[in-house]
């Protein structure tokens, strides 16, 4: 064995017994005997697979240790194999609350990287399904906060609404959870007319249901005892421990990528960000549930002014023609056996491109030696990044409160773990 | 390509007259330079509009720090960093990405250092950012750099009785189209 890694294993053993004996109580006082719980890492309250080490003083935790990787697939790796339209299954399984995004902005990596420019219809199109992408996903964050504080109705009313939203996703691309919507360059299909039709009606029919999930929870007693300064988190903190989205506006920073860094024509549209104060539980709700008004804006604006034209760049040996096509179409077969046998070849260049995932700031950081796969491709994956900062916000709080404050984070273990 | 340099050229072009004052690329560069010295940055680039620099991993913890105090650039947010194998450049194989975001003026800034494999100890930045711990410990995990001065380096995503450090190159991913596997009992 070499030498530095036996220093490695010199330094994991290390930190091993330091962690280990962090864990086990130590017995000074009788009154300060403390328990040892495991939350997770299957419990239905922890939201996925992971582990919280919890060290209870009675009911009150005194420190914790999150423990992760239970079903890390090794995405990076394997995209290091994979020619570029293969990596979008990997996208989508990451935050598969809202895959469409995840999807979209691997493509929109791709085409900074290929410097394809998307025609606007393409773009507003994208921006439609994103947002509700964005819908679902925040819907089953605060529904289930709902269900983790006692009330299971109001999950049953916004599950069906997501019940529809997937119904639109399999209009538009055939798939519900693990969509396949988008190219390299645009989207597969135009929106058919049965898709629009679908798209307005839900959108007539959904904030009547989404007023009556509101008035359920805003004002309600129980839920505000349960979550008003419940895991509450400063601007300075959840700053410097690299929080987005919902999560850092609930603490009062307005930063969004969608305003910051326009993406497929986000500057073009007239939205609000909504912040909060506290950065606590209750806060984060309603964060949540203002963004859900505010995608849905986003919509409407999107659905009134969609541009006509093309639905994808003009670019053939990038983008991977719809299905139809291949039969029929000499040039489309030509095209799509060269791109799915990977004859893609990228240029040389790294680019890093975000988008405003459902739960924060979604990155994909891709190297590429000009090869037909990315020579490096690391995800930048909010969950990741700000699920370290749990024990801090839960410590000294009972183990409800941990509960509450672990569902409104909206942690996805397939993006933590990617 | 082209229509994106195009683009930020008008960009830049328009900018002067509506705000002299704007962080630009080339301000934070110059700064930089004036706080580190001309030779503390060497391939320096501009990859789709977001500056780039390698530095030294003996100068990385002194130069994000001070980026992170600095209170006209502002540096306070580090979006990601992560490390990456070259197993072709002599003594300079791995190497760690860092990617600072200054929120105030939405300026981003990747900072790179290389070292050899042999030797991969670099500086935590944990003392500056909170958030740095967790990446550091995937990086650890997944190339093996240690990260001197960090309060728990131990295998994050892995497990933890593992020998080696899986995205290094030298382990390569099989050969998806093989044949001698036979697939009988996968997906019952």
């Amino acid at each position: 064995m070499p030498d530095a890694l036996e220093g490695t294993h010199k330094i994991i053993k290390e930190a091993r017994e330091q962690q280990h004996n962090q864990l086990v109580p130590t017995v000074n006082d009788f009154n300060q005997e403390l328990t040892t719980l495991n939350l997770g890492p299957t419990h239905p309250a922890t939201h996925g697979i992971f582990q919280n080490i919890l060290q209870m003083d009675g009911e009150r935790i005194v420190s914790g240790v999150p423990t992760i990787g239970y079903i890390h697939r090794a995405f990076e790796k394997i995209a290091e194999r994979r020619p570029f339209y293969q990596i979008t299954p990997l996208t989508d399984r990451m935050n598969y609350c809202s895959s469409p995004i995840n999807n979209m902005g691997w493509h929109m990596t791709v085409e900074k990287l290929l410097g394809i420019t998307v025609p606007k219809r393409a773009q507003y199109m994208r921006v439609i399904m994103m947002e509700l992408a964005r819908i679902t996903d925040h819907l089953i964050c605060n529904s289930i906060l709902g269900v983790d504080t006692g009330a299971f109705t109001g999950f049953l009313y916004v599950f069906q609404e997501r019940e529809k939203v997937y119904e639109i996703y399999e209009e538009v691309c055939g798939a519900r959870l693990t969509t396949n919507m988008g190219r390299v360059g645009g989207m597969e299909r135009d929106f058919t007319p049965v898709a629009l039709e679908k798209l307005r009606k839900w959108l007539k029919e959904f904030p009547a249901v989404m007023r009556e999930f509101e008035s359920m929870f805003t004002r309600n007693r129980i839920f505000m005892d349960r979550t008003v300064n419940v895991g509450p988190i400063t601007a300075e903190k959840a700053l410097n421990y690299g929080f987005t989205g919902p999560n850092l506006r609930a603490a009062g920073v307005d930063y969004d990528v969608r305003v910051m860094n326009p993406y497929s024509s986000y500057e073009d549209f007239d939205f609000e960000i909504p912040v909060g104060t506290n950065g606590d539980t209750y806060d984060r709700f309603l964060v949540r549930n203002e963004e859900i008004w505010q995608s849905l804006r986003i919509i409407h604006q999107a659905l009134d002014n969609l541009p006509e034209g093309p639905f994808h760049a003009d670019a053939p040996h990038y983008y991977l023609p719809p299905k139809q096509a291949v039969y029929k179409n000499m040039e489309a077969l030509i095209y799509h056996f060269k791109i799915i046998m990977g004859e893609i070849e990228a240029p040389v260049g790294e680019v890093y491109h975000s988008v405003e995932g459902g739960n924060g700031e979604l990155g994909f950081y891709l190297v590429s030696d000009g090869g037909r796969t990315p020579y490096r491709l690391h995800f930048r994956r909010p969950c990741f990044i700000y699920y370290q900062a749990y024990p801090e916000m839960v410590v000294g709080s009972s183990l409800s409160d941990a509960i509450v404050t672990l569902s409104s984070m909206n942690v996805i273990a397939g993006e933590l773990d990617a | 390509m082209a229509e994106n340099t195009e683009e930020s050229a008008a960009q830049q072009a328009a900018l002067p007259v509506e705000d002299p004052n704007k962080l630009t690329n080339a301000r934070v560069l110059a700064n930089l330079r004036r706080m580190f010295g001309e030779d503390a940055f060497t391939d320096v680039d501009e990859p789709y509009g977001l500056l780039t620099a390698t530095t030294t991993r003996e100068r990385i913890h002194e130069i994000i720090q001070k980026l992170h105090q600095d209170e006209e650039m502002l540096f306070q947010f580090l979006t990601t960093m992560c490390g990456i194998h070259y197993p072709d450049h002599e003594g300079k194989e791995l190497g760690m990405i860092y990617q600072l975001h200054s929120l105030v003026h939405n300026v981003r800034l990747r900072l790179k250092i290389f070292f050899p494999i042999a030797d991969p100890v670099v500086p935590t930045l944990t003392d500056v950012y909170a958030t740095a711990n967790w990446m550091e410990r995937e990086a650890y995990d997944f190339y093996g750099v240690i990260f001197q001065g960090h309060p728990n380096l131990i295998r994050i995503l892995n497990v933890e009785d593992m020998d080696y450090h899986p995205m290094r190159k030298e382990y390569a991913l099989e050969d998806g189209t093989r044949e001698d596997k036979t697939d009988l009992f996968f997906g019952r």
